[in-house]
């Protein structure tokens, strides 16, 4: 809603000195939000006055029509002789009122004004367009004022140019500030002034001889006002104040009937509808559409109507969309094409606010009427709003009232509230007391009753309040949010964070830690990056949750896998010359249930039932959390240190690793396949001790590279942190560190390439028994040495015993057993044997 | 060596003349002290402290002699001795510190070359600022809770008090998750709000109720600077008996303080949510410019767009009919619920300009906010 100051101030009687920006402040602390304070035409500096047009030459020989005219501007130049203009527009005529400019003056822009020399003549000034002084975009022509104003009069003043408009933006529970009379009722309250309230007018009572009207569903329309007024001049043009205060407001002047009906609807919030009474069949009828029904509404396009969709009608069928927009059949028509419209039917009505807005939703057609039913329009303003409607058409456009006073409404049950006069306090946390609550309540059109319990009757232009704590609010916010006491609640004590949450912010540390950067992807994707990972056709994460409304189409589909997003950003910073990358993140995927439903809607007035809320749980999907990182390019940076290291398949499971550590969980590694890791060279994730494959680690697949635009050898990993953490992590028993010496002895076996070094070592850990204190691979060997087909594998053992020394003899037996346990589990060959 | 003999007079013994020892002596201490180096020092101690020097020889003389002479030479030999080894430690000493010094000044190294060898990684401030603000809450003896980020409609609408044809269900722009039948009418969204997970911690647990629920949610809106359909808030509840508006002004009061700093003034505008009443916008004071850039053009603010105030984020006080729809009394208990962006936070706390740098997940953005912000 935008809020002229000048047009606000007819209603307050705003102190003198405030500005749209001091009004503003007030509105904002009461509740308005007011978006921003526009200044208009701040730049603009005179001479800027009213001219008469005495004589026009035509110039010929240039590109385009060139005129050299003549102005009576009064004394306004000082000497009281013609001005001589030179200009380019050509749509006024002799003896025209227009708005001229004088050297001296600076139009917006800024866009200073001097004599100057053009087109072989002397030109004193200019004749202006409505875009040249800022009053829209929509005229390029000259302005041609009616020619009542005086040669000389000052056309800032007259024109209305220089003001503030504030602009509002209304909340969908005060329907009622998309008026003037509203934003004038909240700054009335916030100034505490009167407000002067132009709904406030005599009207003549209802009588049998209106225009006939019948309401079929009068839960859809519970009220139809209808005035009718004759002998309008087709065309009287819009005054210059009606037309300023429309542009200013945001709505386009178009001719004098459309714009009274939008000057009332900003002026009092009812929407109106004009109709060319002569062009309307009979009666008018409120009624549902019927199957099948069209409409073409004024923007000229045929809608389909549903069932649902609430109509006027006239003997010929629909002729309007009730509170969205009129029909193309009876609309008011312009004296340009042809005869004008002399008689004129105004519909003051009010409709259902869900019926509205699901209609205009169905056509995709909201409008400034619909925008206002939809959040509650003031039922009884209907019939002063059809009143002023029918006063500026007599005023204006020359017309006649008839007689005929139509007010059809629906009986309204009297709407009071009971509220203990003391909710306010006990809402807000302080003492307002009964006084100022009954006070507050009036000041916002509530008829009030009572002592310590107030029986409160809300005014007709608030249907947002519906029950004590909307009245608490209404005191509350009038008092000022600013003024409630600071107070900190006993807040019995906390657990603290839970044992999954510790663990989500220690896997994060522990890959920070480990050289890794987090970034957060958008989960959304589509078919392309599935083909791009090489994902089977019969691939569970083939399978997604869709989006009805995705923000692409391409990407319809929610993730089931984190490496999408997470390749896409290391593309993305390979792309902006970041090269060494080691990225991680965690987040949801979104996996379909296998049986899928859909989620009920339980009534809201109780508690749902455990049934109905584990209804609701079942037709979600399933929403694990996962962890992911992707490397490419140096793990470790060469320097003058010495050559680094490239990231690779073994970073990537050692990524995993880190992870597993963190949340306390001891992961074995085992060979496994899955797209989109290079076969070779994929790691599958395991808890150690069960057979829950939790995740893959290691080289993408060529392909998947090349697909994706990466550098070679790229590694990933991605695990399901809820999966991992499902027993929980075990609660770590202190070691007895011995203090007696250790024996350390190499071994190196020869297996077949084939065999995992992760075997190999099992069965040197289990042969070794309990004196083995660690054990480390810290060499692995192939070539002609160790035979084709095969690889050396080199440990350090570390023997040592709780209670004594151990002799060489005692570890040397150790040692012996666990080559003896590997070479019976792997056939291992031990070397140099 | 000879045996001792009675009649053995050690003045006439040549090398226990005591001016034969004290010129032994005086020989060896200047010895010592003209040696250049440990190794010239190591000759010289052979040469004149060794089994063969001149006092070894003499003192292996005192053995033959007549025991009434032996204590007299003993003494002679063991002072001039004494003197010796303690001039060869001297002299050991001060050659040992100047070959030290030595090393280690050839051992010197530039310790500004640049060693940058192990990766460094960072948690997106995101993260890391959720998790400060969900620390000040634990602190105060808040719970965390977390929920489905793609949510019945029941629990992100309804049941906060926004019916289907709610004015304000339109404003918020769903992405809404297709039905088995592939039609709209699913009843799931992608939530737009943290609030269900308040919904579902009310529907799960008796009152007193306190947690902040931290999460990404979804609105249809496009990338840009100050936009992303993809965003993140911290919400925050808290049902017992007797919780008012001025709980919610005091808990906010000490946030803003932990979060941002104390000395701002804080402005509570009313505002309209379905799910509270009343409800209000929190601003905070420009802590840039502190409003002075407000209708001043010669001191513009980018931080708050010259407007001095910096939108926090939406409060107010439970409406009961939300409590109603969660199985909590109205009559018993009352609440309070708090929301706030996160990305407009880190823009105004630490100054990024666009919205984008925390989406596109350039290691460059984020690297800098390290481990905790
Ligand atoms: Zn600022």
């Amino acid at each position: 809603m935008r809020v002229p100051l000048s047009w606000l101030r007819e209603y307050v009687d705003l102190p003198a000195g405030e500005t749209g920006r001091d009004v503003a402040e007030r509105l904002v602390r009461a509740g308005l939000e007011v978006e921003t304070v526009e200044q208009i035409g701040t730049d603009l500096k005179g001479p800027l006055v009213v001219g008469e047009v005495l004589s026009i030459e035509e110039l010929s020989g240039f590109k385009k029509p060139i005129r050299h005219c003549f102005v009576n501007v009064g004394d306004a130049n000082g000497t009281g002789e013609p001005q001589e203009i030179v200009c380019g527009a050509t749509n006024f005529q002799v003896g025209d009122k227009v708005v001229v400019v004088l050297p001296g003056a600076v139009l917006p822009g800024p866009f200073p004004i001097a004599a100057r020399k053009t087109y072989g003549h002397t030109s004193a000034g200019m004749i202006c367009s409505a875009r040249e002084l800022g009053m829209g975009d929509d005229h390029a022509g000259i302005i041609v004022l009616p020619p009542e104003y005086e040669p000389g009069t000052d056309a800032i003043e007259l024109l209305q140019l220089v003001d503030e408009v504030l602009d509002i933006a209304v909340t969908p529970d005060r329907g009622y500030c998309l008026s003037l009379r509203g934003v004038a009722r909240e700054a009335a309250a916030a100034y505490g002034l009167p407000l002067a309230d132009p709904a406030l007018l005599d009207v003549p009572p209802a009588n049998s001889f209106g225009y006939l009207v019948k309401v079929t569903d009068p839960a859809g329309c519970d009220r139809f006002v209808a005035r009718t007024v004759i002998g309008v001049d087709p065309n009287a043009k819009s005054p210059i104040w009606l037309q300023r205060r429309l542009q200013k407001a945001g709505i386009r002047p178009i001719s004098l009937t459309v714009d009274i009906t939008n000057y009332v609807m900003l002026e009092v919030g009812q929407p109106l509808h004009a109709y060319d009474k002569q062009r309307v069949d009979g009666p008018i009828t409120v009624r549902r559409a019927q199957e099948g029904e069209t409409l073409t509404t004024l923007d000229g396009v045929e809608r389909k109507l549903a069932a649902e969709d609430l109509l006027i009608c006239d003997n010929s069928g629909p002729i309007g969309l009730a509170g969205v927009m009129g029909g193309a059949s009876t609309e008011i028509l312009d004296p340009a094409a042809g005869p004008g419209t002399t008689e004129v039917i105004i519909e003051a009505a009010h409709f259902d606010a869900v019926s509205v807005a699901r209609t205009a939703k169905r056509h995709k057609l909201p409008s400034e009427a619909s925008k206002r039913f939809e959040r509650g329009v003031d039922p009884e303003a209907a019939r002063a709003a059809a009143q002023r409607a029918v006063d500026l058409l007599v005023l204006i456009a020359g017309g006649t009232a008839e007689a005929g006073v139509t007010d059809i409404a629906a009986p309204h049950p009297v709407r009071t509230i009971t509220i203990s006069a003391d909710l306010p306090d006990r809402v807000a946390g302080t003492a307002y007391g009964r006084e100022t609550v009954t006070r507050r309540l009036q000041e916002i059109g509530c008829s009030v009753a009572g002592a310590d319990v107030l029986e409160v009757t809300p005014p007709t232009w608030r249907p947002d309040l519906t029950d004590p704590y909307d009245l608490a609010e209404e005191v509350i916010r009038l008092e000022g949010y600013d003024n409630v006491p600071a107070r900190m609640p006993n807040v019995p004590p906390g657990k603290g964070l839970t044992e999954a949450q510790r663990v989500h912010r220690r896997l994060g540390v522990a890959l920070a830690g480990a050289g890794y950067v987090e970034v957060n992807n958008y989960p959304f994707l589509g078919e392309a990056a599935f083909e791009a990972l090489g994902l089977e056709p019969e691939d569970r994460r083939r399978r997604t949750v869709k989006l009805v409304n995705p923000l692409n189409d391409e990407e319809p589909s929610l993730r089931t896998t984190l490496l999408p997003g997470l390749l896409g950003a290391l593309r993305r910073n390979i792309g902006r010359g970041n090269t060494d990358l080691a990225i991680f993140e965690t987040g949801t995927v979104f996996l379909p249930k296998d049986e899928r439903t859909v989620a009920p809607r339980p009534a809201v007035d109780h508690r749902p039932s455990d049934e109905e809320l584990a209804e609701l749980d079942a037709a979600l999907p399933d929403q694990p959390r996962r962890v992911a990182v992707a490397l490419a390019g140096e793990r470790l940076p060469s320097g003058w240190w010495g050559k680094g290291d490239q990231a690779s398949w073994a970073d990537a499971i050692e990524a995993a690793r880190t992870v597993a550590r963190a949340a306390g969980v001891e992961l074995t590694v085992r060979q496994g396949q899955l797209a989109p890791w290079h076969p070779g060279r994929c790691a599958e994730l395991v808890v150690t001790g069960t057979d829950r494959v939790v995740g893959h680690a290691g080289e993408l697949h060529p392909r998947v590279v090349k697909a994706l635009g990466l550098p070679a050898r790229t590694a990933a990993m991605e695990l399901d942190i809820d999966l991992l953490t499902a027993d929980g992590a075990e609660r770590v028993n202190g070691p007895a560190v011995s203090g007696f010496p250790v024996a350390t002895q190499d071994v190196a076996l020869i297996v077949d390439t084939a065999v995992p070094a992760a075997e190999v070592e099992d069965a040197l850990r289990s042969g070794a028994g309990e004196l083995l204190e660690a054990i480390r691979l810290f060499d692995v060997f192939t070539g002609e040495q160790v035979g084709e087909g095969k690889k050396s594998l080199a440990y350090a053992l570390r023997f040592r015993a709780a209670d004594r020394t151990l002799t060489a003899d005692e570890a040397s037996a150790a040692r012996e057993a666990a080559v003896a346990e590997a070479v019976a589990r792997t056939g291992a060959v031990l070397r140099g044997a | 060596m000879s045996a001792p003999n009675k009649s053995y007079d050690p003045v006439e013994v040549e090398a226990l003349k005591p001016e034969v020892v004290e010129q032994a002596r005086d020989e060896a201490i200047a010895a010592f002290a003209a040696a250049g180096s440990l190794d010239e020092l190591k000759q010289a101690k052979v040469a004149h402290f060794g089994d063969r020097s001149p006092l070894a020889l003499a003192n292996r003389e005192i053995g033959a002699l007549p025991p009434h002479a032996k204590a007299a030479a003993g003494k002679l030999i063991g002072q001039a001795r004494g003197a010796v080894n303690q001039a060869l430690a001297k002299r050991q000493a001060e050659l040992e510190a100047e070959r030290d010094a030595r090393v280690l000044v050839e051992e010197a190294v530039d310790v500004t070359l640049p060693f940058d060898r192990a990766p460094r990684g960072a948690r997106h401030p995101l993260t890391t600022l959720a998790e400060r603000i969900e620390d000040t809450f634990v602190a105060m003896g808040y719970q965390v809770a977390e929920g489905p980020e793609v949510e019945a409609e029941w629990l992100n609408f309804d049941a906060l008090n926004l019916g289907p044809d709610h004015p304000a269900r339109s404003m918020q722009d769903t992405f809404f998750v297709q039905a088995p039948d592939g039609s709209a009418d699913s009843g799931v969204v992608l939530r737009t709000q943290t609030s269900p997970v308040q919904a579902r911690t009310m529907l799960d647990r008796e009152p007193p109720v306190y947690v902040v629920c931290p999460g990404r949610v979804y609105r249809t809106d496009e990338l840009d600077a100050t936009h992303t359909p993809v965003f993140r808030q911290v919400e925050g509840l808290a049902v017992d008996e007797g919780i008012t508006f001025a709980d919610l002004k005091g808990t906010i009061e000490v946030l803003v303080e932990k979060l941002i700093g104390g000395g701002l003034e804080l402005r509570w505008r009313p505002s309209y949510f379905p799910f509270t009443e009343p409800s209000a916008e929190i601003d905070l004071q420009c802590f840039v410019c502190r409003g002075e850039s407000v209708g001043n053009p010669d001191r513009p603010c980018r931080t708050c767009s010259s407007e001095g105030w910096i939108e926090l984020g939406g409060c107010g006080v439970v409406n009961p009919r939300v409590l109603v729809a969660c199985g909590v009394d109205p009559n018993r208990y009352s609440g309070f619920a708090f929301g706030l962006g996160l990305e407009r936070i880190l823009m105004n706390r630490h100054n990024v300009a666009d919205m984008r740098d925390m989406v596109e997940g350039d290691v460059r953005f984020t690297l800098p906010f390290g481990m905790e912000i």
